[in-house]
C-alpha cells in the first residue's frame, strides 16, 4: 500500500528543507519531491501548511519495564512517544531487574514489537547491576540489541571501572553514556544549590557535582579514545568543557533536556515535586548557557529525558519525591520555542530531535531518505494548546508543564508507513 | 486587623504588620499566663493536633500548654503511635486528622517544605511547628517578643546570630523577620554552615566570631548539632568550641549588655560556656516562658475566635 503525504513542507536536516511530497511504500519511503503519486489505490494525507518531518528519535528516556509498570510500561511509553512525534527511543537501562543481560534486551525489544508504536532501542547497563563495580556483559548486550551503555542514575564512580568500561566498549564501537554526578558531592541534595535552595531549606546540588564528572568522563575518553555521550547536561561549566573537549578532538556527544533550557531552579518554590529532577533545574545563566551550547553545535542532541513517575510518588515530601519528569509529549512545543525566541533556526531544532541523535548513537533513523524507514511526523507549527496531563497517553502525569500554553502540535505520526498517532482535531 | 493566611507556615511570607499583630496579640496572653488561674476560654470547643514527625520536648509541650490554657482539646500525634509507620503519606495522615474536625494542626517534620504542602491540602490551620531546614516560625516569633519585651526597638538592632546556619531553620526564620523589621543582622560560623548566597538575604557573613561579635546588641547562639561531626562541617567539637563557642570573655566584645539568647536545648561548654548561659544578660528562660503566650497568641488568631 502506498501513502502519499502531500503539499507540506519538508525538513529532512541538511538534505530537503521546502514544499514536497513524500511517498510512502512497503513501511519505507520511496521519494520526496514535487508532484508524486500517481497511483489509483493511494491514500493521500494532506499536509498543506503543515510540517513533513522524519520521525524523531530520543536518546533517553525511562520506558519503566520491567518492574516499574505501575509508572509507566513499553506500550504506554512509546504511545506517548509517538503522540509526542517520537518513533525512536532508546530506554535507561534502570529497571528491575536491571537491563545488564541479553535476556532483559529481548524482552524489552519483545514488548516494543508487542506494542507496536515507536522503536524502542534498549541501553545496556555498563556494570552488573549497575553497581559500579564489574562489567556487564556489553558484547552480549550489543548483540541482542543494545545501542549504547550506560548506568545511568547510578553513575560509575570508579575512574577505573570507567575507563575500563570504555575501552571495552571500543570493540564493538558502542556509545558510553554517562549521567555525570559525583555522588559524595551530592549527598542528599534534592535541588540546584544556590539562593533558591538557601531560602527553601533544601539540601543543594553544587553544579560542581555535575562539573567533576564531565571533567574526568573527557580526560577518560581523550585517554581511551572512545565515543563519550554526556546525558542532559545542565550548567554552564559542563557546555565550556564539552566545548573544548570538542575542538580539541576528543569523540564526544552531548545532549540538553526541554525543562533545562525552559525553567530555572525559581520554579522550585512552592516546593513543587514536579520540579525536581536530576541533574536539578539550575540558574538563568546555566539556561543561557546550554541554549547557546545548543547554537553553537557543543550540545549535539534535545532529549527528554522522560522519566515517569506515578502521582502518590510525587505527592510525598519534596526531599522524599523522587527525581524525573515525563517529557515525550510535551518536548516538540519546548524545542519550537527556541526557534520562535532565534536560538535555532527550524532546521537545526529539527536536526537536534532526528538527524543528530541518530547520528549520536549510530542509528538508522532521522532521516527521509528514499529507502529508510518510513517513520514520518506531521506537525502543525502554529497550533496552541495548553498542556494537560490528563491527556497524556503516558502513565504518568508528573510534568512541570501543566497549564503552559504552547505552540506546535503533532497531527499524525507513522513508523513503518503505519500511522500510528493521529491527533484528535481541535 | 488579623492575618491573610489562614496558616503560619513562615516567617518569609509575613509582613511587618502580620508580626507585630502576632506580637501584639502575645502580650494580652502573657498576662494571663502570669494569672494564678492561667486558664482563658477562647477556643473552648476547638480542637488543635500536634502532628509531630520528629522528637520535640519543648516545642510540644509549648504548644500543648498553649492550647490548653485557651481551653482548647488537644490531641498529640507522633508517627511512633500512628499510621506514618504503615507508609500512609503525609497529606492523608493529615487528611484523616481533619476529619475528625482538627481546626488547627501544629506540624512538625523533618522535610522543608512539609508544611507548605500540607497547608495546601487541608482546610484545617497549619501552623509551621519546624520543617527541616526551612523555617521555624513560632521560635522566631517568640524571639522577637522576648527582644521587644525588653524594650528592644528592631530598627537598627544589631542582632549576631552564631553556629550553623546552613541547617538551622531558627535562623532562616529570624533572618526573615528581623530584616524585615529594620535590624542589622549578622551571621557567624564556619563556611561550612553558611548556605550558598546567604548575603542577598540582606546579612553581613563573618567566620571571625570575635569580630561578629563588636557592638551586637543580641547574641542569639545556635545549638551544634552533635551528630553532624564527621561529615566535614567542623573538625571536632573542640575546635569549634574554641573558635564559635560563647565565652564569658567574648561577650565583653558585644554591646554592654547585650542580650544572649539561644533557642535550646543547649550544648553546656559546646557552644554557649555555662556562666554565660546562666548570666544575667542571658534571657534562654524568659524565651521559653514566653514561647507560650506566643503560641496561645498565634493560635489566637488562626482559631478565628476574634
Amino acid at each position: 500500500m502506498q501513502i502519499l503525504i502531500k503539499g507540506g513542507h519538508v525538513i529532512d536536516p541538511g538534505r530537503v528543507n521546502g514544499l514536497a511530497d513524500v511517498l510512502v511504500e512497503h513501511g519505507k519511503i520511496v521519494a520526496v519531491g514535487q508532484n508524486l503519486g500517481v497511483a489509483s489505490h493511494l491514500t493521500v494525507i494532506d499536509a498543506t501548511e503543515k510540517l513533513v518531518l522524519p520521525g524523531f528519535v530520543d536518546l533517553h528516556v525511562h520506558l519503566r519495564e520491567p518492574g516499574f509498570e505501575y509508572k509507566e510500561t513499553i506500550a504506554t511509553g512509546t504511545a506517548a512517544a509517538v503522540a509526542g512525534g517520537f518513533t525512536s527511543v532508546c530506554c535507561m537501562p534502570n529497571t528491575t531487574p536491571v537491563n545488564d543481560n541479553q535476556s532483559i534486551t529481548e524482552f524489552i525489544l519483545d514488548q516494543a514489537r508487542t506494542a507496536g508504536n515507536a522503536h524502542v532501542f534498549p541501553v545496556g547497563a555498563i556494570t552488573k547491576g549497575s553497581e559500579g563495580k564489574e562489567l556487564a556483559e556489553i558484547g552480549d548486550l550489543r548483540r541482542a540489541g543494545c545501542v549504547a551503555i550506560s548506568d545511568d542514575g547510578q553513575p560509575v564512580m570508579s575512574s577505573q571501572v570507567m575507563r575500563r568500561a570504555m575501552e571495552y566498549a571500543l570493540a564493538f564501537d558502542l556509545p558510553v553514556i554517562d549521567h555525570c554526578e559525583d555522588l559524595h558531592l551530592t549527598e542528599d541534595g534534592c535541588m540546584n544549590e544556590g539562593i533558591v535552595s538557601t531560602q527553601l531549606g533544601l539540601p543543594g546540588i553544587p553544579a560542581a557535582a555535575e562539573e567533576i564528572m564531565v571533567a574526568r568522563n573527557l580526560a577518560l575518553a581523550e585517554l581511551t579514545g572512545a565515543h563519550l555521550h554526556l546525558a542532559h547536561l545542565s550548567t554552564a561549566g559542563s557546555v565550556r568543557m564539552v566545548r573544548e573537549a570538542k575542538v580539541r578532538g576528543i569523540r564526544v556527544t552531548a545532549e540538553a533536556c526541554p525543562h533545562h533550557f525552559s525553567l530555572t531552579e525559581e520554579a522550585v518554590r512552592g516546593y513543587d515535586t514536579h520540579a525536581k529532577m536530576n541533574p536539578p533545574l539550575r540558574t538563568w545563566q546555566d539556561v543561557q548557557a546550554i541554549k547557546e551550547g545548543l547554537r553553537d553545535g557543543t550540545i549535539d542532541v534535545i532529549a527528554t529525558d522522560h522519566a515517569p513517575h506515578a502521582t502518590q510518588e510525587k505527592q510525598q515530601e519534596f526531599a522524599a519525591a523522587p527525581h524525573g519528569v515525563v517529557g515525550l509529549e510535551t518536548a516538540l512545543p519546548l524545542t519550537l520555542a527556541l526557534v520562535e525566541e532565534g536560538v535555532l533556526s527550524l532546521e537545526m531544532a529539527v536536526a537536534k530531535l532526528t538527524t543528530e541523535p541518530a547520528r549520536a548513537f549510530g542509528l538508522n533513523k532521522g532521516t527521509l531518505t528514499p529507502g529508510s524507514d518510513a517513520d514520518v511526523v506531521v506537525v502543525d507549527l502554529h497550533e496552541s494548546w495548553e498542556v494537560d496531563p490528563a491527556r497524556f497517553r503516558s502513565k504518568s502525569r508528573n510534568t512541570p508543564f501543566a497549564g503552559w500554553k504552547v505552540k506546535g502540535r503533532v497531527i499524525a505520526t507513522l513508523v513503518d508507513g503505519r500511522v500510528v498517532y493521529e491527533a484528535v482535531s481541535a | 486587623m488579623s492575618l491573610k493566611q489562614k496558616d503560619l507556615v513562615s516567617l518569609a511570607s509575613l509582613s511587618p504588620d502580620e508580626i507585630a499583630l502576632i506580637l501584639e496579640t502575645a502580650d494580652s496572653f502573657k498576662e494571663v499566663t502570669g494569672r494564678e488561674i492561667k486558664k482563658v476560654p477562647a477556643l473552648r470547643g476547638k480542637t488543635v493536633v500536634n502532628l509531630f514527625f520528629e522528637p520535640s520536648t519543648r516545642t510540644r509541650t509549648s504548644f500543648e500548654l498553649a492550647a490548653k490554657r485557651l481551653s482548647a482539646d488537644v490531641i498529640n500525634f507522633s508517627p511512633s503511635s500512628s499510621s506514618v509507620v504503615k507508609g500512609e503519606t503525609l497529606l492523608d495522615t493529615a487528611r484523616n486528622i481533619e476529619a475528625m474536625q482538627a481546626d488547627i494542626i501544629v506540624l512538625r517534620h523533618p522535610a522543608a517544605g512539609a508544611a507548605e504542602t500540607l497547608a495546601r491540602g487541608v482546610k484545617s490551620s497549619v501552623i509551621n511547628g519546624g520543617d527541616g531546614w526551612h523555617e521555624h516560625p513560632t521560635q522566631a516569633l517568640l524571639d522577637l517578643f522576648t527582644l521587644r519585651e525588653r524594650r528592644l526597638e528592631f530598627r537598627g538592632l544589631r542582632v549576631t546570630i552564631v553556629g550553623d546556619i546552613a541547617h538551622s531553620r531558627v535562623a532562616r526564620s529570624n533572618i526573615y523577620a528581623l530584616t524585615k523589621l529594620g535590624a542589622e543582622v549578622r551571621v557567624v560560623g564556619p563556611p561550612t554552615m553558611i548556605p550558598a548566597f546567604l548575603d542577598r538575604l540582606g546579612v553581613r557573613i563573618c567566620y571571625d566570631l570575635d569580630e561578629g561579635l563588636r557592638g551586637a546588641d543580641v547574641i542569639m547562639m545556635l545549638r551544634l548539632q552533635l551528630e553532624r561531626q564527621g561529615r566535614a562541617l567542623f573538625p571536632t567539637i573542640r575546635e569549634y568550641s574554641r573558635l564559635y563557642g560563647l565565652t564569658a570573655e567574648r561577650v565583653k566584645l558585644a554591646e554592654p549588655g547585650a542580650l544572649i539568647m539561644h533557642p535550646g536545648p543547649i550544648n553546656r561548654g559546646v557552644e554557649i560556656a555555662p556562666e554565660v548561659a546562666d548570666s544575667l544578660s542571658s534571657v534562654i528562660l524568659e524565651q521559653v516562658a514566653n514561647g507560650v503566650a506566643v503560641r496561645m497568641g498565634i493560635l489566637y488568631l488562626l482559631s478565628g475566635a476574634n
